[in-house]
């Protein structure tokens, strides 16, 4: 095509590296895509366009779904090599249907491989949220819950961390930087020893970096305050009395042993959060729950 | 005059069905392992048939956060929420099973990123970490008529995200 073309094609991809990455990397996309089916440029200049930037776009954002999964489920079973699971069939099966019903009506409720969630056997007061959905929620905290509304308002709230990626946004930038430069040898279609060598190294970096935030540091204040507005919004969605959420707060403010460990650490005063979720939550209060409602949650109260 | 108008009206016809096409063209991948198609815009529709892991589908509509697709055969057609499908392109290697699948196109960690075989190599060099609860929640998918049926039962809403 035309020199004149080409120039300005490029003039423009220039002044768009001004703009943010994110921005950035989708607009030259789809302009090196027009670009090439309009002949601007040839199809291996678009493709070295795109490649370019989106070593300049990389974030958490750019883990696919099915990495996100792989991520997720080494991520559980690190957890779930400190906690015992609870063997009790019947109230994990609880948590099952309510969480997997939940996750319909969250903005994400289809992962690579869907929500799963298990019961802990402690009484601390703890939940984790691993990437791609995999939910470990533990008996101290059920036991905070007076109600099925309020068992749903704490799934909610982890349901929210996987839809909003909280997960993935604790591995460091660095860890992701070099796996882009493992990743980098495009020419070889699988693996070497050494790149896969090198890739679980980064892997496993990344696994310890969520897994260190999900156990002892706690997500940021802001994220914290994301999950919980997100989960008073499936509530609603679902059906449920999103006053669940500040009932749940409520006990869970009485029982907490100040120090100790789980949430107590790693999240937010949970009278503040309460208040915070009292500012939220207007409109019409919900009609009482309906009795099957009422005797499945009292029926799972007895085994937690 | 009339010879001219009748030019126009015919450049505008087949532009009018040049860009029909353009956009009838748009299509998306399969971004999760398996995603069922709806004969309705709802979880809890009835099930018309499934998608694999990168599989290429055309949009016919919208609404909301549901998109109405075809295969490229054109055999299955139906609704499938958005969180399902992603523009950019996964491409299977050769002989790979879907589920162990590398994806490419936008995507920085893309190809040969975080995958089957990451984990298998992790799981060599840390044997202390058992993955058999995790695989056993993995088998606990609860199937739509009993997610519905719960729903029902508590006096919930039923069809999950509009």
């Amino acid at each position: 095509m035309n020199t004149n073309a080409r120039r300005l094609f490029l003039i423009g991809l220039a002044a768009l590296t001004a703009a943010g990455c994110r921005a950035l990397r989708e607009v030259s996309e789809v302009g090196a895509s027009v670009a090439a089916a309009t002949g601007v440029i040839t199809e291996e200049q678009a493709g070295s366009i795109k490649r370019s930037t989106e070593a300049v776009g990389r974030t958490f954002e750019s883990i696919t779904p099915e990495q996100e999964y792989y991520i997720g489920r080494t991520v559980a079973a690190t957890i779930l090599n400190m906690y015992q699971p609870y063997a009790h069939e019947k109230a994990n099966d609880y948590v099952n249907v309510l969480g997997q019903a939940l996750a319909l009506f969250s903005d994400r409720p289809e992962t690579f491989g869907g929500y799963r969630f298990l019961i802990l056997d402690t009484d601390e007061i703890n939940a984790f949220a691993a990437p791609g959905g995999f939910i470990l929620v533990s008996r101290g905290l059920l036991r905070c819950c007076p109600d099925e509304d309020a068992v749903a308002a704490v799934l909610a709230h982890e349901i929210a961390h996987v839809q909003h990626r909280h997960g993935l946004q604790a591995i460091r930038r660095s860890r992701l930087t070099s796996a882009l430069m493992v990743l980098a040898s495009e020419s070889a279609k699988n693996l070497g020893g050494q790149e896969l060598a090198e890739l679980t190294k980064t892997f496993e970096g990344a696994v310890q970096d969520i897994t260190a935030t999900l156990v002892n540091s706690g997500y940021s204040r802001s994220f914290e305050r994301q999950a919980d507005a997100t989960a008073i919004a499936i509530l609603r969605r679902a059906g449920y009395d999103p006053n669940g959420l500040t009932a749940m707060l409520n006990e869970m403010a009485r029982r907490q042993k100040p120090g100790g460990p789980g949430f107590a650490r790693t999240h937010p005063d949970p009278s503040a959060r309460a208040a915070e979720a009292r500012r939220q939550i207007t409109g019409a209060a919900n009609p009482p729950a309906p009795a099957q409602r009422r005797e499945r949650f009292a029926e799972f109260a007895k085994s937690i | 005059m009339i010879r001219l108008a009748r030019l126009a009206l015919t450049t505008a016809v087949v532009m009018l069905v040049a860009a029909r096409g353009a956009f009838a063209a748009e299509t998306l991948s399969v971004q999760v392992r398996s995603a069922d198609v709806r004969t309705t815009p709802s979880f809890l529709a009835t099930v018309a048939g499934a998608l694999a892991y990168g599989q290429r589908v055309a949009v016919d509509e919208r609404s909301g956060s549901w998109v109405r697709v075809r295969t490229e055969d054109g055999r299955l057609t139906g609704w499938v929420h958005n969180s399902a499908l992603t523009r950019s392109v996964v491409t299977l290697r050769p002989g790979e099973t879907p589920a162990q699948a590398a994806s490419s196109g936008e995507l920085a960690l893309a190809g040969k990123g975080f995958n089957a075989d990451v984990e298998k190599q992790f799981r060599a060099a840390n044997r202390n970490v058992d993955f058999s609860w995790v695989d056993r929640m993995e088998r606990q998918a609860v199937p739509p008529a009993r997610l519905a049926a719960f729903l029902a039962e508590g006096g919930l809403a039923t069809g999950g995200h509009p």
